[in-house]
C-alpha cells in the first residue's frame, strides 16, 4: 500500500514495517480476550467492576481457582478429568481407525474402493449436528444417554480424518516398501504396525492435535448429554458456572481459563504442526 | 510394478506348491478380506453415529416424538412442519441467525483476507505470527465468550468505557443484550474473532501455491499492491474462497455456542429477554430438550438442513460470480 509498484510477486517482498505494525496489532487483537480472561480470574470483584479497566494481573489466582475446585454444586475437578478421559479416547481411536482405513484405501486394493472412498468425501459435507435429535434417540435406545459414552461414541471416527490419512498415506509411504513387507510375508496388519504407523507420524501429530481441540472444546452435545448430571465435562460445567441470577465473574473466568490451559499448552508444544494440518486444509468443525 | 500383481488371481491354480495350506488361506484372507475389515470401523461408526440419525431425523420429524409423554408416539404427518411456518419464534429465530451469519462472515473472509495477505510477504519469524493468529481458533467458544460478555456488559464493560472515551453513552451506557442490533454486533464480534486467523491460514496456503511470473507480468502493466491482491491473488485463490463460504455458511447458521454463553442465564436458551439473538441451533435445543417436544426438534432442524443447502448453494454462484468466473 505504500509503494504505488511492487515489481515482485507476494511472496518475494519483504514486510515493511507498517506489515510488523499490522500484524501485531492482529495479534493483540488474538490474544487479548484470552490475556485478559487471565487478569479476571486473578483479581477480587472490585478489580473487576473498576472504571477504567484494569489491565493488569491481580495477586488472587489461587483463592479464585480454589473457590471453582471447592464448589459443591460444580464438581469442577471430577468435570476436567471428565474433559481429559472424553479428549483422550476420542483423538486415540480416531487415530487409530483413520489410519487403518486411510492405509486400506492408499495401500490396499480391494473392490469397491473407489466407490467407498467417494463415499467418504461426501460425508465430509453432512453437518452431522443436524441429526442431534435423532441421535439422542438412538444413544436412548442404547441406554447411553447421559453417559460419557454417548459423548465419545460420535466422535471417535471423521471423514475427514480418513481423508486426510489417505492423502497423507499415498504420499509418505512407497508401494515398494509395502510389496517387499509382503513379499517377505508380513501381513497387512503387520505392514500397518511396523511400517505404515512410523511412517505417518507427523500426520498423526496434526489430526491428533486438532481432534483434541475439536472434541475438548464442543460444547452442544455435551451439553445435551450431561446437563443436569453430577459429572458433565468441563465446558458443560463452565457453562453452570455462568447461569444464575448473580454470577461471579473471577470465579468463572477462573475455571475458563483452567479449561483453556490445556489447549494453550498444546499450542506451544505444537503450534508448528497445527499450522501446517490447517493449511494443508482442514475442515471447520 | 503393481499390487494387483501379488493378489493372487482367482483362475490360477490356488496355491502355489511350495507353501502350507493353512498360510496360503491366511494369506488370502489378509488380500481379500483384511481391507474391508480395517474401513469397517470407519463405515460401522460413523453409519450409526453419523448418517443414520440424519436420516432418521427426517422420519422423527413426521413423528409426534415427546420425552414427557412416551405414549405419544405415531405419525404426524407434516403437522410439525405446518407449525413450523406459523412459529413467531421460528422465524424471528431465522432472522437472528441471518443478521449474526452476515455481520460475522462477511467481515471475517475479508480480514482473513487481507491478514493472509500480509503473512505472504517474506518475515522474520513467520511461524510466530502464523501461531499467534491460531490462538482464538483454540481457545474454548465457552470461555472466551464469557470474556465478550465481560466485555459487552452494560455496567463497567470495556466496549462502553470505549465509547464512552467517544463520548457516546455516557449517561445512559448501551445494553448490548437489549436490542438485536447491539446483540447481533456483540455475537458476530466473537464469530470473527474466533475464525478470521482460521481462514487466513486456508487463504494463505492458497497464495503461496500461486506462480510468481503471474505477478510480475501485473507489475510490467503497472498493477500495485492493493490491484494486485483484488485481480490476481483473490481471482486465483478462488476455489478455497469458495470453500471458506461454504465452511462458514455452514458454522454460521449453526451457530450455538456465542449466543447460549452470551446470555446473562446460558441454561434457559432463549437468547435474550425476548429472544433478540436467540438462533435456529438454539431453538432447536430449546424445542427438544426443554419443551421436550422431540418431532418438532426434528423438523426444525431439518428446515434448517434445507437452509444451509439453499444459502451455501446461492453463495457458491456468488463467489465464483464475483471472483471473475465468466
Amino acid at each position: 500500500m505504500t509503494k504505488t509498484y511492487v515489481n515482485r510477486a507476494p511472496q518475494d517482498t519483504r514486510g515493511t514495517w507498517l506489515t510488523y505494525a499490522a500484524l501485531v496489532v492482529v495479534l493483540l487483537f488474538s490474544a487479548f480476550p484470552v490475556y485478559w480472561m487471565f487478569v479476571i480470574s486473578t483479581s477480587t470483584d472490585e478489580a473487576v467492576a473498576q472504571i477504567p479497566p484494569s489491565i493488569l494481573p491481580g495477586g488472587e489466582f489461587w483463592t479464585n481457582a480454589n473457590e471453582v475446585f471447592t464448589l459443591n454444586e460444580v464438581f469442577f475437578a471430577a468435570s476436567l478429568i471428565n474433559s481429559v478421559i472424553v479428549s483422550s479416547v476420542i483423538t486415540l481411536a480416531t487415530l487409530f481407525f483413520c489410519s487403518l482405513a486411510g492405509f486400506a484405501f492408499a495401500k490396499l486394493r480391494f473392490r469397491g474402493r473407489n466407490a467407498l472412498m467417494v463415499v467418504v468425501v461426501l460425508t465430509l459435507t453432512v453437518p452431522s449436528q443436524l441429526g442431534i435429535v435423532a441421535l439422542y434417540i438412538v444413544m436412548g435406545k442404547l441406554g447411553w444417554n447421559g453417559t460419557l459414552l454417548a459423548v465419545i461414541a460420535p466422535g471417535l471416527v471423521s471423514a475427514f480424518g480418513v481423508f486426510y490419512m489417505r492423502q497423507f498415506i499415498a504420499h509418505a509411504v512407497p508401494d515398494e516398501l509395502v510389496e517387499s513387507a509382503r513379499i517377505d510375508g508380513a501381513l497387512n496388519m503387520r505392514v500397518y504396525w511396523n511400517i505404515v504407523l512410523p511412517a505417518i507420524r507427523p500426520a498423526l501429530a496434526v489430526l491428533g492435535l486438532l481432534t483434541f481441540v475439536m472434541a475438548w472444546n464442543d460444547f452442544q452435545w455435551p451439553l445435551i448429554q450431561l446437563n443436569g448430571t453430577d459429572f458433565p465435562t468441563s465446558m458443560v460445567a463452565l457453562s453452570d458456572l455462568a447461569s444464575g441470577n448473580y454470577v461471579i465473574y473471577r470465579r468463572v473466568l477462573a475455571g475458563a481459563f483452567i479449561a483453556t490451559v490445556p489447549l494453550i499448552v498444546l499450542l506451544l508444544i505444537g503450534g508448528r504442526q497445527i499450522v501446517r494440518g490447517i493449511m494443508e486444509g482442514a475442515v471447520k468443525s | 510394478m503393481s499390487l494387483t500383481e501379488l493378489r493372487p488371481a482367482s483362475h490360477r491354480p490356488a496355491p502355489p506348491p511350495k507353501k502350507v495350506k493353512t498360510r496360503s488361506w491366511l494369506y488370502r484372507f489378509d488380500n481379500k478380506t483384511i481391507p474391508y475389515v480395517f474401513i469397517s470401523p470407519f463405515f460401522i461408526l460413523f453409519g450409526i453415529f453419523g448418517v443414520f440419525p440424519l436420516v432418521f431425523n427426517g422420519i422423527v420429524a413426521v413423528r409426534n416424538w415427546r420425552l414427557d409423554d412416551p405414549t405419544l408416539t405415531g405419525w404426524a404427518g407434516f403437522a410439525n412442519f405446518e407449525r413450523l411456518l406459523s412459529d413467531e419464534d421460528f422465524w424471528n429465530a431465522l432472522g437472528n441467525t441471518f443478521g449474526i451469519f452476515i455481520l460475522s462472515t462477511v467481515p471475517q473472509l475479508l480480514l482473513a483476507l487481507i491478514i493472509a495477505n500480509l503473512l505472504n510477504r517474506k518475515l522474520r519469524g513467520n511461524t510466530f505470527w502464523r501461531i499467534g493468529i491460531l490462538l482464538p481458533y483454540l481457545t474454548p467458544v465457552v470461555a472466551s465468550t464469557l470474556v465478550f460478555a465481560i466485555f459487552f456488559a452494560r455496567d463497567n464493560g470495556m466496549a462502553n468505557w470505549f465509547l464512552s472515551l467517544v463520548g457516546f453513552g455516557e449517561e445512559t451506557p448501551l445494553d448490548w443484550r437489549a436490542q438485536k442490533w447491539s446483540a447481533w454486533i456483540a455475537i458476530a464480534t466473537m464469530v470473527n474473532w474466533k475464525w478470521i486467523g482460521y481462514n487466513a491460514l486456508l487463504y494463505l496456503s492458497a497464495m503461496q501455491a500461486i506462480p510468481k511470473d503471474v505477478y510480475e507480468a501485473a507489475a510490467v502493466d503497472g498493477a500495485g499492491a492493493w490491484r494486485q491482491l483484488w485481480r490476481i491473488t483473490v481471482p486465483m485463490i478462488q476455489p478455497v474462497v469458495v470453500f471458506t463460504v461454504i465452511l462458514s455458511t455452514i458454522g454460521g447458521l449453526q451457530l450455538f455456542n456465542e449466543p447460549m454463553m452470551f446470555d446473562e442465564n446460558p441454561q434457559s436458551a432463549s437468547g435474550g429477554s425476548a429472544h433478540q439473538f436467540q438462533t435456529i441451533a438454539q431453538l432447536i435445543y430449546k424445542v427438544g430438550w426443554k419443551d421436550l417436544d422431540l418431532g418438532y426438534a426434528a423438523a426444525m432442524s431439518w428446515a434448517l438442513f434445507l437452509i444451509i443447502l439453499i444459502v451455501a448453494g446461492v453463495n457458491t454462484l456468488l463467489t465464483r460470480r464475483i471472483g471473475g468466473d465468466r
